[in-house]
């Protein structure tokens, strides 16, 4: 197991965000934590993260305890639902920013930096400013600079949301192909299950702060464990949609 | 309290940034049906600010000229008033860089960071603003006089606070202290934390963080606050009224200074060190005004 | 219970973004000499107060019409300050007219001109040989020397006040809402006095509290224009400065203490109603 969550407990001034939650990712995985607004899904990524700390039990990566390690130490990638992308800095300084406080030399962060342009397509556009940007161009900026310090481990929150429709289903394609690519371990936040099915290897449901069920997507709409599972997910649409999926094919 | 509110005004903000400078873009300013309406109620404005605004201005230029240019020279190259002068800019000086100093850590602490008493801790901080400042003048005197709680000390080891220049520059500190949080704070709040912590998973330490990341969201903020703070401080006239004990070429800031020629019946002089401090919040407005244009 | 105590511990949550501890302890620092530990003073001087003194002090007759007056003036001025600050920001933002960007800056000048310049002007403007005191001293009405005149520096020091309090508000109050009513069949007026003017009641409340309260404890400005006749135009903090002169410091302490207790009950008040105003328009 890449990243093991053990019995985490977590409380926000009496509301019960995760209520023992326990799961684990294989390295090289691409997990979706997939559940309804209020769920408890983001509370665990920012766990994960670091950004939150559980009230009780452990998180685990690459087998060390990490509950008292700095978030910037676990050797992540965030990439924030509203991007936080800097607004001050171009794109490119935007990538490099991981790498200059990691104290690299010039060559290398320039080096870098064209390299994750390259890979995200936007070569020309390193010298631009965020609100230059579209949204789709905003979400790979933020992608590139969550990478850029080659991460372990991907965490993206809700990396669709702020996208519209259209866009979104272009992006969704390209991301899984990028995370194959780079080959990194990536764990996402999504309320759509659409997304989740097509995008992930593993998906998470959740539900009031607990796991409903662990699969891959076939497992969780063949075979929904739970009665909320069973209701959340729209099993009739997924099958339509695989068999559009098999007459592509 | 005063932390809901300005929750609520950013949020105005915001919403009003994107759609209604949209509208306002699209949309000229409609005019009225009737413009009798719009005439007189132009004409009341005009009215109102020039008798309660400019007419004063043009008061004090009048005055300072009444005598010829002569006297006028004689006045504001007096040497009490160049030493008034000296002493204006010194605690003007001071309480900006405190306050800067202040209100960067203090609006930073505040949005970026929640903990218990942050409510509290914003109001303690806006109390100066709502407070008399003979009051803010009186304080200093209770703590620091001869009477005060920390007098004997003081006497003892031989140091002047009250009617002196320290009790001057920490009275006009007193009533300046939370403007430059008071500029500040929206804009950080509005720009959430976000940015920050993008920055600190990546490893960056505090200081990258604010130069690289949280200043350049607030450098215009910054500045205004600034020019607000430095309006406020030569200004003062309560507060430092009250401290000074009005020692002429050793206390006196060039308000005090204005009081001491009025009560003296030296009008013309008065109005002449006046006209100097006019000069001077005509240039704090210019400035104010191109920030806030800046700004946006 | 155990997991109780480690619940208390993490209610603060991580500190992600490095920098609380400096920031916490240069706040605390400079907040607590510079403001928070010179104003117990006034209270530790007041503590030292026996009760029956400090009740004879502020209930004398001189302490009293000094409030009376520091009272009565400001509300009049903030009132005075409600009408043509509405006024105001409602022309700064619904017309064109050359010169209003001039205008608009105009507004801050209160700001920036110290008190005491505005005070010796508004003096020489308002007595009975100034350019405007002469005037009404034809008819008879005096203004400097007079409640009026404190009045006028209290208009003059809290007019930005309220347009700045309104302005924004007017500038995102949605036209749909004129147009519906307009679309109803109301006419010019009846709009703005049911449609406009409650949604900018908060706004305007805010602005009065400000201006309000800034007259109550505005010195340099008043203080000439005042003449300072006791019983009759002695605003109160003038009073805390003539204690002071004589070296009446108990004295001092006690008129600062009322007026510190009466401005905070009176931003009290205007805030609760403000908050429960803003309540009852969102719905």
């Amino acid at each position: 197991m890449y990243v093991e969550m053990r019995h985490i407990m977590k409380t926000f001034d009496g509301f019960q965000a995760s209520n023992d939650v326990s799961f684990g990712i294989e390295r090289g995985c691409l997990a979706a934590l997939l559940g309804p607004s209020g769920s408890g899904k983001t509370t665990i990524l920012r766990m994960i993260a670091g950004l939150d700390k559980p009230d009780s039990g452990d998180i685990l990566i690459n087998e060390a305890r990490v509950n008292d390690l700095p978030g910037s130490k676990r050797g992540i990638g965030f990439v924030f639902q509203n991007y936080a992308l800097f607004r001050y800095m171009t794109v490119a300084d935007n990538i490099a920013f991981g790498l200059e406080v990691q104290k690299k030399s010039k060559a290398e962060i320039k080096s870098r930096v064209e390299e994750l342009l390259e890979l995200i397509s936007m070569q020309d556009l390193g010298k631009r400013y965020p609100h230059q940007l579209s949204g789709g161009q905003r979400q790979r900026v933020a992608f590139a600079r969550a990478l850029a310090p080659n991460p372990q481990l991907l965490l993206l929150d809700e990396p669709f949301a702020a996208i519209d429709a259209k866009v979104r289903r272009e992006l969704r394609t390209w991301l899984r192909e990028m995370i194959e690519r780079v080959g990194v371990t990536s764990i996402f936040v999504t309320h759509d299950q659409e997304e989740a099915m097509e995008v992930a290897d593993l998906v998470i449901v959740t539900n009031q702060g607990r796991v409903e069920q662990m699969g891959t997507p076939d497992d969780i709409c063949l075979h929904p464990e739970t009665e909320f599972v069973a209701d959340f997910i729209d099993t009739a649409r997924f099958e339509a949609l695989r068999a559009v999926e098999g007459l592509k094919q | 309290m005063s932390e809901k509110k300005k929750q609520r005004m950013y949020d105005q903000d915001v919403s009003g940034d994107g759609l209604h400078s949209i509208q306002k873009v699209i949309e000229p300013p409609r005019e009225t049906s009737r413009p009798v309406i719009k005439y007189v109620l132009i004409g009341v404005s005009v009215l109102f600010l020039f008798v309660m605004l400019i007419l004063p201005l043009i008061v004090v230029v009048v005055n300072a000229l009444s005598d010829g240019w002569a006297a006028y020279q004689e006045a504001v190259l007096d040497e009490y008033t160049v030493k008034a002068l000296m002493l204006t800019l010194l605690a003007t000086v001071t309480a900006v860089a405190v306050n800067t100093i202040f209100g960067v850590f203090s609006a930073y602490l505040l949005s970026k960071f929640y903990f218990r008493g942050r409510q509290v801790l914003a109001s303690l901080i806006d109390i100066p603003f709502s407070i008399s400042p003979v009051i803010a003048g009186l304080v200093f005197i209770l703590t620091f006089g001869n009477i005060g709680w920390m007098g004997d000390f003081l006497k003892a080891h031989d140091i002047k606070i009250v009617f002196a220049v320290p009790g001057v520059v920490l009275a006009t500190i007193f009533v300046t202290f939370p403007f430059v949080f008071r500029e500040l704070f929206p804009v950080l709040n509005a720009q959430g934390k976000d940015e920050e912590e993008a920055a600190a998973l990546m490893g960056a330490g505090g200081f990258t963080i604010f130069r690289r990341i949280t200043f350049p969201h607030i450098k215009w903020a910054l500045l205004y606050g600034v020019i607000l703070c430095t309006a406020r401080a030569m200004g003062e006239f309560g507060a430092v009224s009250v401290i000074s004990g009005h020692l002429r070429g050793k206390t006196n800031t060039l308000p005090l200074h204005v009081e001491i020629l009025y009560n003296e019946f030296n009008t013309t002089a008065a109005f002449a060190v006046s006209s100097i401090l006019v000069l001077l919040a005509v240039l704090i407005l210019i400035a104010r005004n191109l920030v806030e244009w800046k700004k946006k | 219970m155990e997991q109780q105590i480690v619940k208390v511990k993490n209610k603060k949550g991580v500190k992600v973004i490095p920098g609380f501890g400096l920031s916490l302890g240069v706040t605390l620092a400079m907040l607590g000499c510079l403001v928070l530990i010179p104003l117990a003073s006034i209270f530790i001087s007041a503590s030292q107060l026996s009760f029956g003194e400090f009740i004879e002090t502020v209930t004398s007759r001189q302490v009293v019409s000094g409030y009376i007056v520091s009272f009565s003036c400001a509300f009049s001025a903030a009132l005075i300050n409600v009408v043509f600050g509405v006024v105001l920001a409602w022309v700064l933002v619904r017309y064109e007219f050359p010169g209003k960007r001039v205008m608009d800056g105009l507004i801050e000048l209160p700001f920036a001109l110290p008190t005491a310049v505005a005070g010796i002007s508004l003096t020489y403007l308002y007595s009975d040989q100034g350019w405007i005191g002469a005037l009404f001293d034809k008819i008879g009405v005096k203004i400097a020397y007079t409640r009026i005149g404190i009045t006028i520096a209290m208009v003059f020091v809290g007019i930005p006040f309220v347009v700045r309090a309104v302005q924004p508000i007017l500038e995102k109050l949605d036209r749909q809402y004129e147009e519906a009513a307009a679309m109803l069949g109301a006419g010019k007026l009846y709009t703005f006095f049911r449609v406009i003017l409650p949604e900018l009641f908060p706004a305007m409340l805010a602005g009065f509290g400000l201006a309000l309260a800034r007259g109550i404890g505005e010195y340099g400005s008043v203080v000439f224009i005042a003449g300072n006749i006791p019983y009759k135009t002695q605003i109160a903090p003038l009073l805390i400065m003539t204690k002071l002169e004589q070296y009446k410091y108990a004295d001092a302490t006690a008129i600062a203490l009322v007026l510190l207790v009466i401005s905070f009950l009176l931003m009290l008040v205007i805030n609760s109603v403000q908050i429960y105003m803003q309540r009852f328009s969102k719905a």
